[in-house]
């Protein structure tokens, strides 16, 4: 049988920084392959060669045994190639028919919206697609616009389908259901390439893996037939230890939360009377099934949003809640589950961005004042020890960042001051391996030097690797604390039973 | 007495309406695919000079004259397309100077010219055979001018070519999401500059009836800021078209009322009941934001330009 894709010696730079040498993928139909590689390993960009976004500077794309040029998107979706992106591209005013018929095309609005419908609903049956067609795509739920971007992709007619980083919005039940839907297209024949850096769904799902590192291809394998610290060593280089640290030294209570309620700004009452310490020198998790008021506590603590009643003490600096204290002039860290709504400007540039965190410090000049240079070189001497890569000087604009090396920029502005107390939401969501470790390794050095930090993550591994005692929340409020080491099985159940 | 005030004022509105009712429809055009004009004033302004000028200097037919306007306005809108949608110019800056320009030209074209205050022969009404005849609403309705009949005509055309076909599809989408626009395969750039060229042919028609129709002279500024309120409409109908119709009704009227008014030696604040409009517009600005922009028809994209990410 020959491959429904087949790309061979594929390069692609830019701006003279290769992206991409030598590298390739085979996919059959009938087989999920998986494409799994670090931030920046080139998976997107080759991905975006057959979709015919890039064209290569050199190598060969086959398509069903024929060699191809896709020299646009429209070239792809001819033959059969259809790309469901990482941000979706969807019109939110249109609903999900119109938005299939914008791609779709047809000669004559009525008969192709009549077309349209037909094949969407036929598609939507035979996969259990439950699905509001009418609805405009921008009041549908994340997963609900996935697979109207699925939709969009199958009554194209792609036999070819990409999925860049499908699962990285997804609840794990919602990600299951989206799997399960992509092994029943590859049993009817499809072939799907899964655009991933989750080690556990490559396992799980796929037929074929293809690792890439650094723009290469460094192994294409049976996922069945390699161990997971083999798959990891593959996509990092060089095995990375997942050992727990514990802390070297406990304090008193440092950060006190009293009480604390809060609602989101519908009204929703989400944390309810939230007590709990943060000692100096310690991490504590809190883990938890999403929606439980994680979010919540995380912006009043961040102080973009105010409690209904309670408090949060800082050693020293009061209640943070309080009208006029600012956290971050009391020594408050904040790293924001929401990097590209909280955490930074993309438009602005990489040294701005940095010297933002030094407003109140006052050190990068004052009300009319500010010393470029000083910014230039504190921010080139941050990006080096943070190790903030994928820029060529402080001057490009932060947008341009992976996600990896995105976090890495906002860890290094919040701890350019070593912090007395530190904010950590999903400190880690969206970033591979080794940009975990790096982050993971700056919240342990912070917590030796004294600081006390919370950590609050949905991953539930992360918190237990990390922390040193771990709460549960659950309907806002904290139900159960666990001592460190903690056996996994008890902490689910704790957020499980009491939600 | 009350009767032939009402007569009066009715009869005036269509004249009034019409201009207000074009622009608008032109505005929204070019809105939906996402581009701000704030250049409505200057495109109405080069409409009602060409219309002018056809039939001064080439001897054209009233209608011939609205097509000469409608070609001039695309002309000059050719202009604001390069300088917003392929040199992704900012649009409240380029519209803003594309007004001042058109001042600026028509004045010293009209003047060089020789057309300033030259009356010429404009439009004629014609009453409709029969209905024309009918006592009050034959006077109101049937006795206009054929650009009044063909109004409601063009907004029917917009309103489906909008919602009911291909290219209204794409427009629609290249205003609302640009960028799920060009991953379908549809060129941006093309589809505004088609939407802004057809749009302004129709502030362009807008502006010579100004002059053909209605005052059948040139006079310098002679617009007099209907452009502006042309965009005060298209933000009061919240980008729908046939609300769109009925704004520029309403302003229509208002300003037909208040010459009336005054002429009948009523005492009325007339400055208050220009304002009514205006204040009609912030109100439905105010209780569409209250309701959380629902129901708005509101571009997305508006006023962005699109730049296809390079990497």
């Amino acid at each position: 049988m020959s491959p429904a894709l087949a790309m061979t010696g594929v390069s692609k730079s830019f701006d003279g920084f290769p992206a991409l040498t030598d590298a390739g993928i085979t996919a059959y139909p009938g087989e999920i392959h998986a494409l799994l590689g670090e931030n920046g390993a080139g998976k997107s960009t080759l991905m975006n060669v057959a979709c015919g976004l890039y064209r290569p500077d050199a190598g060969e794309v086959r398509v069903r045994g024929e060699r191809v040029s896709i020299d646009g998107p429209k070239a792809a979706k001819r033959l059969g190639i259809g790309m469901v992106h990482q941000h979706y591209r969807l019109v939110k005013a249109f609903n999900a028919l119109e938005n299939i018929l914008l791609a779709r095309g047809a000669s004559r609005y009525g008969r192709g919206l009549r077309e349209v419908e037909a094949a969407a609903r036929r598609t939507c049956d035979a996969l259990g697609f439950t699905l509001p067609l009418d609805r405009p795509v921008g009041l549908l739920s994340v997963a609900e616009q996935q697979r109207v971007e699925i939709l969009k992709v199958l009554v194209e007619g792609a036999r070819i389908l990409v999925l860049d980083e499908p699962s990285a919005v997804l609840t794990d039940r919602e990600a299951a259901q989206m799997l399960d839907t992509m092994r029943r297209l590859a049993d009817e024949g499809c072939a799907v390439i899964l655009v991933t850096h989750k080690l556990g769904e490559v396992k799980r799902y796929a037929d074929r893996v293809t690792v890439m590192r650094g723009g290469r291809v460094v192994a294409s394998a049976d996922p069945d037939a390699v161990s997971l610290s083999e798959l990891t060593s593959l996509v990092v280089g060089a095995e990375v230890h997942h050992a727990r640290v514990p802390a070297r030294r406990i304090g008193a209570p440092l950060l006190r939360f009293a009480a604390l309620t809060g609602a989101r700004a519908d009204g929703l009452r989400v944390l309810n009377d939230a007590t709990f310490v943060v000692r100096a020198g310690e991490i504590y998790g809190i883990a938890g099934v999403g929606g439980n008021g994680q979010t919540e506590l995380a912006e009043i603590l961040m102080g973009v949003r105010r409690p209904l009643s309670g408090s949060i003490e800082l050693d020293g600096a009061g209640d943070l809640c309080a009208e006029g204290v600012r956290g971050r002039g009391a020594g408050l860290a904040a790293i924001p589950a929401d990097r590209a709504g909280y955490a930074l400007a993309g438009s602005l540039s990489i040294a701005d961005n940095y010297a933002a965190g030094a407003v109140l410090s006052g050190r990068f000049g004052g009300w009319f004042r500010l010393d470029r240079r000083a910014i230039r070189s504190a921010t080139e001497a941050a990006m080096a020890a943070f190790d903030v890569q994928g820029a060529r000087s402080p001057n490009q604009r932060a947008g341009l960042l992976s996600g990896g090396n995105a976090q890495k920029l906002v860890v290094a502005r919040e701890f350019a001051d070593p912090p007395r107390a530190v904010l950590a939401h999903s400190p880690s969501r969206g970033l591979d391996v080794r940009a975990a470790s790096a982050v993971h390794a700056r919240l342990r050095a912070a917590r030796d030097a004294g600081a006390a930090i919370l950590l609050i993550s949905e991953d539930l591994d992360e918190v237990l690797l990390l922390s040193d005692r771990i709460g549960v929340m659950s309907r806002g409020r904290i139900v159960a604390e666990f001592d460190t080491p903690a056996k996994r099985n008890a902490v689910g159940a704790a957020m499980v039973h009491h939600a | 007495m009350v009767l032939d005030f009402l007569m009066n004022w009715l009869a005036a509105i269509p004249g009034f309406v019409v201009p207000f009712a074009l622009a608008a429809l032109g505005l929204l055009l070019i809105e939906k695919a996402g581009v701000l004009s704030l250049g409505a004033e200057g495109f109405m302004l080069v409409g009602a000079l060409a219309g002018i000028g056809a039939i001064l200097g080439l001897g054209a037919s009233p209608l011939a004259a609205l097509l000469c306007a409608a070609l001039a306005a695309t002309l000059l809108s050719l202009l604001y397309a390069v300088l917003v949608v392929s040199l992704r110019v900012n649009q409240v800056i380029a519209g803003l100077s594309l007004v001042f320009l058109a001042q600026g030209l028509t004045g010293l074209i009209g003047t060089g010219a020789g057309w300033v205050n030259r009356p010429v022969d404009g439009l004629r009404p014609v009453p409709v055979p029969l209905l024309g005849d009918l006592p009050l609403i034959g006077q109101v309705v049937f006795r206009q001018d054929t650009v009044v009949y063909l109004t409601v005509p063009a907004f029917a055309l917009v309103a489906w070519l909008l919602a009911r076909t291909m290219v209204g599809l794409r427009l629609r989408a290249v205003g609302d999401g640009p960028d799920a626009a060009d991953t379908a395969g549809i060129g941006v750039s093309a589809t505004r500059y088609g939407a802004i060229a057809a749009g302004a042919a129709l502030v362009g028609i807008a502006g010579g009836y100004l002059s053909v129709g209605i005052a059948r002279i040139w006079v310098e500024g002679m617009t007099g800021g209907r452009g502006w309120i042309a965009i005060a409409i298209v933000i009061f109908a919240r980008w729908r078209p046939w609300s769109a119709l009925a704004g520029a009704l309403l302003f229509g009227a208002i300003e037909a009322l208040i010459p009336r008014i005054a002429a009948a030696g009523i005492q009325v604040p007339q400055y208050f009941i220009a304002m009514i409009p205006y204040l009609a517009t912030l109100a439905v600005m105010v209780w569409t934001c209250l309701r959380g922009g629902g129901g708005s028809m509101e571009p997305r994209a508006l006023g962005r330009a699109h730049l296809r990410e390079d990497r």
